[in-house]
């Protein structure tokens, strides 16, 4: 104990990690996971929420799992500890391991290592498990990307894996299944996340931010409260930012600040960041500094918001109104004169948080008169000017290196921890680190736009839309972010791929005192395919059409005009989805039929179906991509490649298309990847553009390589090219050529030749009504879902999820399924249990996403109507697949029981509502007697 | 601060006896409930009491040493009356959490949702509480008394649960009924157990039927155990009904409402019966 009390006593503790003795001499009261990490450098144990919420963390204590960062370090004595890193033995994987690379299980890697103790534990005891077993094994390990199938299909498969890796024959790497290309180090624990990488003795940075979803404050004595506090160095605030105190993701509109100056405007945001040595901020309650807050009234609502006399956010946005959206065509009055029937609704859902596994995190170091800024992003040349315009240097003075991305699926498109770190590391010249703790990244960090809309809809005798009206306003939060994007994107995606006779789409966004509303997975569009895609059903019933019939009568197709007048004469591969459909649909509505004739007092059985389209890339804005691909004077293989790998499997991708392009095999490549100095710049990992933006740039730049080496022979395309550690080799007709590398001159970087490519999708500008070419391809898919409802409960079974989905082609038909399943799993979220309320469920315990035991069978059908501008006709794929899973899960509970949702989620006390309207349950009142 | 992590039970008594200190068990409510605020308490981890692990035969009915936990009741040897019991370990949390979680925290505790509070009162669980000049025994209905709330002084911890063999003899029959919005790792909406016992013809000689969630503390409801007695089991479903709901006080918040969750529980009660009868769940 120390004199003054303020610090426990250290103590040594022994045990045993992954078989080796080890002693630690700490706080005992530590958790587990401190120590492993930060005392051990063993980082392979992750840190998802320090509440035993996610599973993130689970190691095995004398043989069983459990979470390390509940676990005091000072039990561990004599006792014996097995963590990621002892899988991997002499640096062999284990079956598990590569059951893992094999089926595709780990994608974004931060649930990974906890995903493999728990089921290492249970294939100890259970070589052979079930998959009701693997889920009780695993329902404590949460995960985002994946929906969990193939990492339960990689458990159960584990034990009888055979030794064969698939590989791709050279000019097949397209379209093969081979495993991730950067899995390796996902699975032995290896992979470096933003928490994972600071610098030996970095300062540790932490925010104070707004317990009030408003507030006026005062700082106090800042200064004192340092120096008061031995291993304090410095309280960051607004007077302390040398550029701008501003940053946002649409440059015109940034309006966020760094630190809010005079008053917060949500719960959450930062008024000023705390920076000192590890061991003193891990003792300081942020609690203890002076910092005084008056609660002020808030709007929490664009209701609120909007009404007369509410306070105004942004002095330059009248009404707290961020944007207004429009698409119209046609003359909507007369197409709903010409409905022969006409249905609508009003729809709601709420604040969706990404709950990513990894809380942001990462950091800054001063090079000079340079900074560098290693974290985990989606958007590495966004920060970069962004964090330059904050520092006030220039762009090329700033360096972005993202760290392995913990899930993003949006939010991290979005500054967050940057400016803090960067901050501190310039003005105090060493390095600073910060790890967001999982209520901050809750509380701070953008959501999914709450939705209000209004869909009118009409249809006539044939069943052919006539018209729809839609108005979707969306809680856009305190700041603008993605604001705008969702405005403009839901107008255009709000009809689904379907022909309207007449259209209007408005949107409306509107500021509250709420974190701010950004980017998630659609952007948007999940929300508005809600209303669309269940108001369809409504449409069909009273037509007497079924409901996949309905869809395809209205199907968009090659030819035919889209909501905004575009037209694409190939690749509409919509009709075709719901085809493939067909034959499941019947087979599934005729086994609930039967179901729920054999069981009429039992569960109803129900299914569902729902189409989307998306379109790729930016609406109606430039968002090239560069790729570079060099050989180098030993002849090694460079692919410069840019596009973030948020476990969406970019890396992997890229290089698959650029092999194919080249003429090379894929595991001749070397990746550099999203490194600001280094790669060019592949725009963001968003809008579902990566495959189709970045993989034609990575194509061109094969191409081009090509090129310049059948060039070095005067050889056709028709050749084949092999480089070895001396030479080019161009073989063709029975003949080769040799290009010895000594004899190419080599660039300052080593370089003897350079592929480059660029790739930026046509588009055109949309006029006031919303009409042009807002993008070069869109994505399409419909989904149907099977299920049942437990009518006196209210609560839903999935049974089965079939998946179609038109991606032009598969360039990975594993990796695409990946996103296909988990985009599933988080529309059952939003569909069943997620909804963000600021202030209360910032934790992973009130907020709930699924677990292993809630995403049900998925068959994915791949249907490849190829884009005549994508990479081998590919299109893209991660934000379509959460799209339509929603509104077919409310559209089989309405099959299955006639209730309907229109507030999600649809939690079970929701659906027993719905289900009581629709003249289930009867109505037990308590009588108190 | 200290930490203490004594191996006899009087070390750790008499360390209650001279300051408070943060007792430390299994550590699935004490950091969380840190969050990312330093631990400036003394903590008194009392893992290291061996003899305080494990269910036994103990006089005229069952003891669970304040170390138990859950997995280890999922893997002990018990009567049926302990299946509700057996039922909730094995929907606390996650595995990981019933690993080292241990029943008697979750009753220290006292969350309105602990998920063993509602089989342990329908067990007539009485919880001993030691102290370094003595030890008392009270029900468990006495000792939870609030949200959060218990009986338990600063001076004191919990050494054991008891269960009474109490049950009328003949067939016994218990059950456990969690509802939330997600398979695993969920917080309940609500949860019912329910713990019969019946005659050789078929009647209820004595059932217990107990609320979580739907209240600040679980609650046993009284007036339907005393409506099913002398009842056929088979018909016990059909026995209960809104009104024995009333003593039930639940809220809104952000799992469902307060309507919502008394009238599931009544279906869940319903449920638990006819899963003691031999239907299914």
């Amino acid at each position: 104990m120390s004199p003054d009390g303020a610090t426990r006593a250290a103590i040594p503790v022994s045990f045993t990690l992954n078989g080796k003795p080890v002693t630690v001499t700490t706080d005992p009261v530590r958790r587990l996971t401190q120590v492993l990490r930060d005392d051990l450098g063993q980082t392979g144990t992750k840190v998802g929420c320090d509440a035993g919420d996610c599973g993130a963390c689970t190691v095995l204590l004398d043989g069983a799992p459990v979470c390390a960062c509940m676990v005091p370090v000072g039990r561990l004595e004599g006792h014996d500890l097995r963590t990621v890193e002892g899988l991997a033995a002499e640096g062999v994987l284990d079956r598990l391991q590569r059951a893992f690379l094999r089926f595709g299980a780990a994608q974004c890697g931060i649930c990974t290592p906890g995903m493999l103790m728990a089921a290492g534990a249970l294939l100890a005891e259970t070589p052979r498990p079930t998959e009701a077993q693997v889920k009780d094994a695993l329902g404590g390990v949460l995960c985002r990307c994946t929906g969990y199938r193939k990492i339960i299909q990689a458990v159960m498969a584990a034990t009888d894996l055979d030794s064969h890796t698939p590989q791709a024959a050279v000019g097949a790497a397209v379209g093969s299944r081979i495993e991730r290309l950067d899995g390796n180090p996902k699975v032995t624990g290896a992979d470096r996340f933003g928490a994972d990488t600071a610098p030996e003795g970095s300062l540790v940075v932490r925010v104070i931010r707004s317990p009030f979803h408003r507030a006026a404050f005062d700082l106090g004595d800042l200064t004192g409260f340092v120096a008061a506090h031995p291993g304090l160095v410095r309280v960051l605030t607004a007077a302390d930012v040398p550029g701008r105190n501003l940053h946002g993701v649409i440059p015109d509109m940034a309006d966020q600040p760094v630190f809010a100056v005079g008053e917060t405007r949500y719960k959450g945001e930062a008024v000023a960041a705390v920076v000192g040595e590890a061991e003193a901020m891990e003792a300081l309650d942020l609690a203890d500094l002076p910092v005084t807050w008056t609660e002020l009234p808030a709007v929490l609502t664009p209701a609120e918001a909007l009404a007369e006399g509410a306070p105004r956010l942004h002095d330059r946005r009248p009404e707290n109104t961020l944007m207004r959206g429009l698409v119209q065509r046609g003359e909507l009055a007369e197409g709903f004169v010409a409905a022969a029937h006409v249905v609508e609704g009003e729809y709601s859902t709420g604040f969706i948080e990404h709950a990513y596994i990894e809380p942001e995190a990462g950091y800054a170091r001063r090079v000079g008169d340079r900074i560098e800024v290693v974290a985990c992003t989606q958007a590495p040349y966004m920060d970069r000017d962004d964090v330059a315009a904050i520092l006030g240097l220039p762009k090329d003075a700033v360096r972005i290196i993202p760290t392995a991305v913990g899930g993003g699926f949006g939010s991290k498109l979005d500054l967050s921890l940057q400016p803090y770190v960067a901050l501190a590391a310039w003005l105090l010249d060493r390095p600073a680190r910060i790890t967001y703790t999982r209520p901050e990244s809750m509380a701070s960090t953008t959501k999914r736009h709450p939705s209000h809309i209004t869909a009118r809809i009409g249809a006539d005798a044939d069943g052919r839309l006539t018209a729809m009206d839609f108005l979707g306003t969306f809680n856009t939060g305190a700041y603008a972010s993605w604001g705008p994007t969702v405005g403009n994107r839901v107008p255009v995606h709000a009809s689904g791929p379907y022909v309207y006779g007449a259209y209007r789409a408005r949107s409306h966004a509107v500021h509250t005192n709420c974190a701010p509303s950004g980017a998630f997975r659609g952007f948007g569009v999940p929300q508005s395919a809600v209303a669309q895609e269940t108001l369809f059903d409504e449409l069909a019933e009273r037509l007497g059409i079924d409901p996949l019939d309905f869809r395809l009568i209205n199907a968009l197709d090659n030819g035919s005009p889209t909501v905004t007048g575009q037209v694409f004469d190939t690749g509409v591969g919509f009709k075709d989805c719901l085809r493939a459909l067909k034959p499941h649909w019947e087979r599934a509505r005729a086994e609930a039929a039967a179901a729920n004739a054999a069981h009429p007092d039992g569960p109803r059985r129900g299914v569902g179906v729902a189409g989307m389209w998306y379109g790729c890339g930016n609406t109606s804005l430039p968002n090239p991509s560069t790729l570079k691909v060099g050989v180098k004077a030993d002849g090694s293989l460079v692919l410069f490649q840019g596009a973030v790998d948020i476990g969406q499997g970019s890396n992997t991708v890229m290089t698959q298309i650029c092999a194919d392009a080249l003429g090379l095999p894929v595991d001749r490549f070397q990746l550099i990847h999203g490194d600001t100095d280094l790669t060019p710049d592949a725009g963001k990992t968003s809008a579902s553009r990566q495959t189709f933006v970045s993989g034609k740039a990575s194509y061109l730049a094969g191409r081009d390589l090509r090129a310049q080496i059948l060039r070095l022979t005067n050889a056709s395309d028709g050749a084949a090219i092999d480089i070895t550690a001396e030479a080019i080799r161009v073989s063709e007709g029975g003949t080769t050529s040799t290009i010895p590398l000594a004899g190419l001159k080599a660039d300052a970087e080593g370089f003897v030749l350079m592929g480059q490519g660029t790739f930026d999708p046509p588009t055109s500008p949309l006029d006031a009504n919303g009409q042009g070419e807002p993008y070069a391809v869109f994505g399409y898919g419909a989904h149907m879902v099977e299920l049942a409802v437990d009518t006196r409960l209210g609560t839903i079974k999935l049974i089965k999820l079939t998946a179609a989905h038109d991606v032009g082609r598969a360039i990975n038909p594993l990796l695409v399924e990946g996103q296909v399943e988990g985009g599933v799993a988080q529309g059952i979220g939003l569909a069943l249990m997620e909804e963000f309320v600021p202030g209360r469920s910032e934790n992973l315990h009130d907020y709930l996403i699924p677990t292993a035991g809630d995403v049900p069978e998925i068959e994915t059908l791949l249907i490849e109507a190829a884009d005549p501008l994508g990479p081998y006709g590919a299109k893209g794929i991660g934000e379509q697949a959460l799209i339509p899973t929603a509104p077919a899960i409310l559209n089989a509970i309405r099959h299955a029981t006639g209730a309907r949702v229109r507030h999600l989620p649809a939690t079970p006390g929701t659906v027993l509502r719905a289900l009581k309207d629709a003249g289930h349950a009867p109505v037990e009142t308590p009588d108190h007697g | 601060m200290r930490y203490l992590r004594p191996e006899t039970l009087g070390e750790a008594l008499a360390a209650l006896a001279t300051a408070p200190h943060a007792i430390l068990a299994g550590g699935t409510d004490f950091y969380p409930a840190a969050g990312d605020r330093p631990l400036r308490t003394d903590v008194l981890d009392i893992t290291g009491l061996a003899a305080l692990r494990g269910v036994a035969r103990a006089g005229d009915g069952w003891r669970l040493g304040a170390l138990t936990t859950w997995t280890d009741v999922v893997k002990a040897g018990l009567p049926p009356r302990f299946d509700a019991l057996k039922g909730a370990a094995r929907e606390v949390g996650s595995v990981q959490i019933q690993n080292v979680a241990t029943v008697a925290g979750n009753l220290c505790n006292a969350s309105p949702a602990a998920d063993g509070v509602p089989p342990l009162l329908a067990l007539n669980a009485q919880v001993e509480l030691s102290r370094q000049d003595g030890t008392r025994v009270l029900p468990l209905g006495d000792f939870l008394q609030g949200n959060r709330r218990t009986a338990l002084a600063a001076d004191e911890m919990m050494t054991a649960i008891l269960i009474p063999d109490d049950l009328p003899g003949g067939d016994e029959r218990s059950h456990f009924v969690k509802l939330g919005a997600r398979t695993y790792l969920v917080i309940s909406i609500a949860m019912v157990a329910a713990v019969v016992a019946v005659d050789d013809a078929g009647a209820i000689a004595q059932a217990r039927v107990s609320v979580g969630s739907c209240s600040v503390v679980a609650r046993r409801l009284t007036a339907l155990e005393a409506d099913l007695t002398g009842q056929p089991l088979a018909q016990a479903a059909a026995i209960a009904a809104p009104r024995h709901m009333a003593d039930l006080s639940p809220i809104d918040d952000v799992r469902a409402t307060a309507a919502y969750r008394r009238e599931a529980a009544l279906e869940l009660v319903r449920r638990a019966l006819s899963h003691c009868a031999g239907g299914q769940p």
